[in-house]
């Protein structure tokens, strides 16, 4: 079912500068050359029955419904498919075409059960609809002959044709007896997810829809992205949220708050209960189209084990003593201002999240350099995208992607490294297939083979399967290509950048040591592969890459953030659509937390705190003199609290615990502090280390606003109350207000006001603009008034772009005899994150724990077997998983997710970081693996303590 | 602070910079960043350590370290 309040124009818009005039029921119509009939008449206001045809898709013309009379012209055209031509002469209706639309709806009408009253669709069924507009007053044809709606004839025989429903995915239900064989959810499958699960099977009457071969739904390839059910003009496909409530009465657009896409979305409400979320047609990111997580698994917002009342404790031994907000904000605020009495004004700090708004992040922000006086803030940006920050900034001048989504479509050469768009922005990933499967090559360079690498009518040109660690030596490969074969734009490069730093770089790139052939063995790529990709990536035409967590998540994450950069400026790939420079942000508000000047050594805007300009007008602003010294970043706070100077922390929607790598180390440090409040839905992995828990509120219970990974700035609304009272961003202030800081924001807007007024790029930006244009991406002023799709045009952010050296360092992390195996950790499409969100949802019957993925060869040399329970041990630790044997991993790689706090995965990562902003190496541990029969002591130790902090919280007192 | 890992960060750092041809330009690559990036706190005992021996401390790093002391101590004393 479509939205309830879209217009449904039947095909979709056609762009083109030609505008072609013609006649519709005699009224005259313009619209843009190769526009359907039947659009250009709902253009108009005029509405042609139709079944088959809705906007999301392509033309199919298989209903009959839709037909015109066009003049001079023979029979009965189906406007979906009849483009426009100049001087077209239609009548959409006549008693002909009215007759021929009651003959094909009461055929329709005899295999279709007529339970309309308890039907989930009644009110917004597009069958119901057309036997209404078309008049259908008889159906000549009884239910005796053949047909799908029966299980049993009248005679009490079995119905070979008929098919029971399946109810087998969580989300939402399959009735074939109502199916019209339409093809919409077949043609959604293909069109908007790229996917082909769906098929038509069989032919004429035994036509129907199959999932895969003939499979449930939740065994088949189908992965839920909803598309097929938003498509089904009838009750076939629906949302069992949609079964179970009814239909919604109004709709309220907002952002979804999981991947970096930044998806719009719908939400269907009644009164303050969602009944579906639906993804917005509109939606500047991602133009209709969602995936499982976005569109089903909001449930965790009201899962009962959402804590909504504040608590405090002395220890974290003790039970948590339930308290007021006056009570809980009181405490919280007195002992911040004890442990900065005691042990000095920077011994606390606090940490914002890519989970939270905007708003909520400036506030944190604001709260630690105004109220606490030091800028020990910091986001968890840091352990994903901050090298993207450091290599961005340096090279071009700007901490941010280049392009928007839109921008794939013009592009010819993908270059994909350490991404897996299909699993962790799967929208994008979609909206990339169908530029690839329109034709345009593809480069990717993983250790593991993405989905992406082979995925139907998709095969990589390439698949440069790496080691993990060797980023930095592959991207010097394919530059030494570049350089040493002419394939660098001179004439782009003389016009846009450095010319002294990009000397000094050709020279160190063409140097021998970083040639492919010196490289390949290193790499684990041959030469030849490595040639032929630097090749077509500098000669395919318009080349993009995206690049993910793979890339940042290295000893040397800045390095080849920087040789990314490096090697779209010596190519001329940067500047138009097309090209670009892409990092894959990995939660919603990445891009936005950091650009709200969450990081210890940058005010909002990505300036340092050493500047006295900047830091004048801040002190301005905010009427108090700020510190002109960087503050502690996340891995500095720990060390800092376990030598005893840094004593409490303030987190925003942050899980550390399960996030941060070496967990027993940030346990060790969140032990060591004395009073560490958490900010959460949840009693997450860090607020089992907490003093003081404050309730979050969810992303519906809200105003503010997100940024996606192409700088897209987009409006969250508030579709329900706040569960706990209040909405983030006033806890933060009552804080402040606490603290001794005055804060007094009515609404979330006018902190947007404020971000403006203090931040050149944002200048412009403001609620009201945002609502007026949909999205808006930044840079946003007087220059740009309406935002800025694609940077960097004609002149870099920083003028001239500056090649950077990138030497090969490979990692301290290397294989010995005692750890021969390198572990390399990543997501899923189902699960988000560190799982909080999602492990509460139906999502868990498609992950319900971490596994370790290992080759067939390194599995047989250890004795181990599918499903066998492995330990993998690292110098930091040790855990156990459940084994999954993969043929894509290569040799003498591992690899996990951590989904779950109990797999431990971060038990076994490292201190080890990137060298310019200490993101972890996340992507490289050596490790050894071996079978067990038991959990790791850690896991032991861990769930006794879970068990344990449960039991305080359930033994949680009133006062 | 763990001094160690202080250590093993600004040879992280010096690694990145050992690749400028120019000796100076790597120190002062070096110090920048460290001067930009990190708390006081941690630049007073990386300081402390090079005053100390600097056991450790990679070549580049040293002469790093060495800069950020004279720049710290300028910016202190101005």
């Amino acid at each position: 079912m479509l939205s309830i309040v879209d217009i449904d124009r039947g095909t979709p818009e056609i762009k083109s500068e030609t505008l072609v005039t013609l006649d519709i029921d005699g009224r005259s119509i313009r619209v843009p050359e190769g526009t359907s009939v039947m659009r250009a008449a709902a253009q108009a206001g005029i509405a042609i029955p139709k079944l088959c045809a809705t906007d999301m898709l392509e033309a199919f013309g298989s209903c009959r419904l839709c037909l015109v009379e066009i003049e001079g012209r023979k029979g009965y055209p189906a406007s979906c498919t009849t483009p426009v031509a100049e001087g077209m002469k239609v009548s959409t209706q006549s008693v002909k075409l009215a007759e021929i639309r009651r003959g094909v709806m009461e055929l329709y009408i005899s295999d279709h059960p007529l339970d309309c009253l308890t039907c989930p669709a009644n009110g917004h069924c597009e069958l119901q609809d057309m036997a209404g507009v078309v008049g259908l007053r008889e159906v000549r044809y009884g239910y005796d002959g053949k047909n799908h709606v029966y299980a049993k004839s009248a005679q009490g025989e079995a119905n070979p044709l008929f098919a029971a429903k399946d109810e087998s995915n969580p989300y939402f239900a399959f009735d074939p007896s109502k199916c019209i064989v339409c093809s919409r959810c077949v043609r959604a499958c293909d069109e908007v997810q790229g996917t082909f699960a769906l098929t038509i099977q069989g032919r004429g009457f035994e036509s129907k829809v199959a999932a895969s071969q003939d499979n449930r739904f939740l065994d088949s390839e189908c992965v839920s992205c909803g598309a097929c059910v938003q498509a089904c003009p009838t009750a076939t496909l629906s949302e069992k949220s949609l079964i179970d409530r009814g239909q919604a009465e109004h709709s309220v657009v907002t952002t979804c708050a999981y991947c970096g896409v930044g998806c719009s979305f719908r939400a269907e409400m009644k009164g303050e209960e969602i009944v579906r979320m639906v993804p917005n047609k509109d939606g500047h990111a991602n133009h209709g189209h969602s995936c499982v997580k976005g569109r089903f698994a909001i449930g965790y917002a009201s899962h009962p084990e959402r804590i909504t009342t504040p608590m405090i404790r002395r220890k974290i031994s003790d039970p948590w003593r339930i308290a007021s907000w006056e009570e809980a904000i009181a405490h919280a605020a007195s002992e911040f201002k004890r442990l900065q009495a005691q042990y000095g004004k920077f011994a606390i700090g606090g940490i914002t999240s890519s989970r939270c708004t905007n708003e909520e992040t400036y506030l944190v922000q604001k709260l630690v350099r105004a109220a606490f006086g030091n800028n020990n803030v910091d986001t968890c940006a840091r352990v994903c995208h901050s090298p993207t920050g450091y290599g961005l900034k340096s090279t071009m001048g700007e901490s941010a992607g280049t392009q928007d989504f839109d921008s794939v479509e013009h592009t010819d050469v993908v270059l994909v490294i350490g991404a897996n768009p299909t699993d962790a922005h799967p929208v994008f990933g979609s909206q990339m297939k169908q530029r690839l499967r329109a034709g345009a090559k593809l480069i990717v360079a993983d250790p593991r083979r993405i989905d992406l690498v082979r995925t139907p009518h998709i095969q990589a040109d390439f698949h440069l399967k790496l080691k993990p660690g060797t980023n930095v030596a592959l991207l010097n490969a394919l530059a030494h290509v570049i350089v040493t074969e002419g394939l660098v734009d001179e004439a782009f490069v003389a016009e846009r950048c450095e010319p002294a730093a990009f000397e000094k770089w050709r020279t160190f790139v063409a140097q021998d040591k970083n040639s492919p052939e010196a490289m390949a063995a290193e790499i684990g790529v041959s030469a030849e592969l490595l040639r032929g990709a630097a090749r077509l990536y500098a000669t395919g035409g318009n080349a993009a890459i995206y690049y993910g967590l793979g890339v940042t998540e290295h000893s040397q994450g800045s390095t080849a953030v920087m040789a990314i950069a490096n090697l779209a400026m010596a190519t001329g790939n940067i500047g138009r659509a097309g090209v670009g420079v892409n990092p894959m942000r990995g939660q919603n508000n990445v891009q936005g937390s950091c650009d709200m000047g969450s990081f210890p050594h940058e005010f909002p805007g990505y300036r340092h705190v050493g500047d006295a300009k900047v830091r004048g007008s801040f002190e301005a602003d905010w009427g108090v003199p700020l510190h002109d010294e960087p503050g502690l970043r996340i891995p500095n706070m720990f060390e800092a609290a376990l030598d005893g100077s840094f004593k409490g922390l303030y987190l925003e929607g942050e899980d550390i615990a399960q996030s941060d790598p070496n967990t027993q180390h940030v346990t060790a440090a969140l032990e060591a502090m004395e009073c560490v409040v958490v900010q959460d839905l949840f009693l997450n992995e860090t607020a089992k280390y907490a003093h003081v828990f404050l309730p979050g509120s969810s992303f519906l219970e809200k105003d503010g606003t997100f940024i996606n990974a192409e700088r897209r700035i987009s409006r969250v609304r508030k579709v329900m109350a706040p569960k706990g009272r209040y909405a983030d961003w006033e806890v933060t202030q009552l804080l402040s207000n606490a603290m001794g800081y005055p804060m007094h924001y009515a609404h979330p807007s006018q902190i947007m006001d404020e971000i403006a007024r203090l931040t050149p790029t944002f200048q412009s930006v403001s609620f009201d603009k945002i609502d007026q244009l949909g999205s808006i991406q930044w840079p946003c002023n007087e220059q740009h008034p309406e935002g800025t799709p694609i940077m960097h045009v004609g002149e870099f952010v920083r003028g001239k772009g500056r090649f950077m050296l990138t030497e090969y360092v490979p990692t301290t992390e290397k294989v010995n005899a005692e750890h021969p195996l390198i572990l390399t950790t990543g997501r899923i499409l189902s699960q988000y994150n560190v799982g909080a969100q999602t492990r509460r949802t139906a999502n868990v019957m498609w992950h319900d724990e971490d596994r370790l993925e290992i080759h067939p060869h390194d599995a047989e040399e250890r004795g181990i077997k599918e499903d066998d329970w492995v330990g993998i041990e690292s110098r930091a630790g040790q855990t156990v998983l459940r084994a999954r044997i993969s043929e894509r991993m290569q040799p003498g790689v591992v690899y996990t997710t951590f989904h779950f706090p109990g797999s431990g995965a971060n038990v076994i990562t490292t201190e080890n970081s990137d060298w310019a902003t200490n993101c972890p190496e996340y992507k490289v541990t050596a490790v050894q693996v071996t079978r067990v029969d038991q959990p790791s002591t850690w896991q032991q130790r861990y769930r006794a303590f879970s068990h344990e902090q449960q039991a305080l919280l359930d033994a949680a007192e009133m006062p | 602070m763990n001094v160690e890992r202080l250590v093993a960060m600004v040879n992280d750092i010096s690694r990145y910079f050992s690749a400028e041809s120019d000796q100076a330009a790597g120190v002062a690559g070096v110090a920048d960043h460290l001067k930009r990036f990190w708390e006081p706190g941690m630049r007073k005992q990386i300081v402390a350590h090079l005053a100390g021996g600097g056991e450790g401390l990679e070549p580049l790093a040293k002469m790093g370290v060495e800069r950020l002391a004279e720049i710290d101590r300028k910016t202190i004393a101005g």
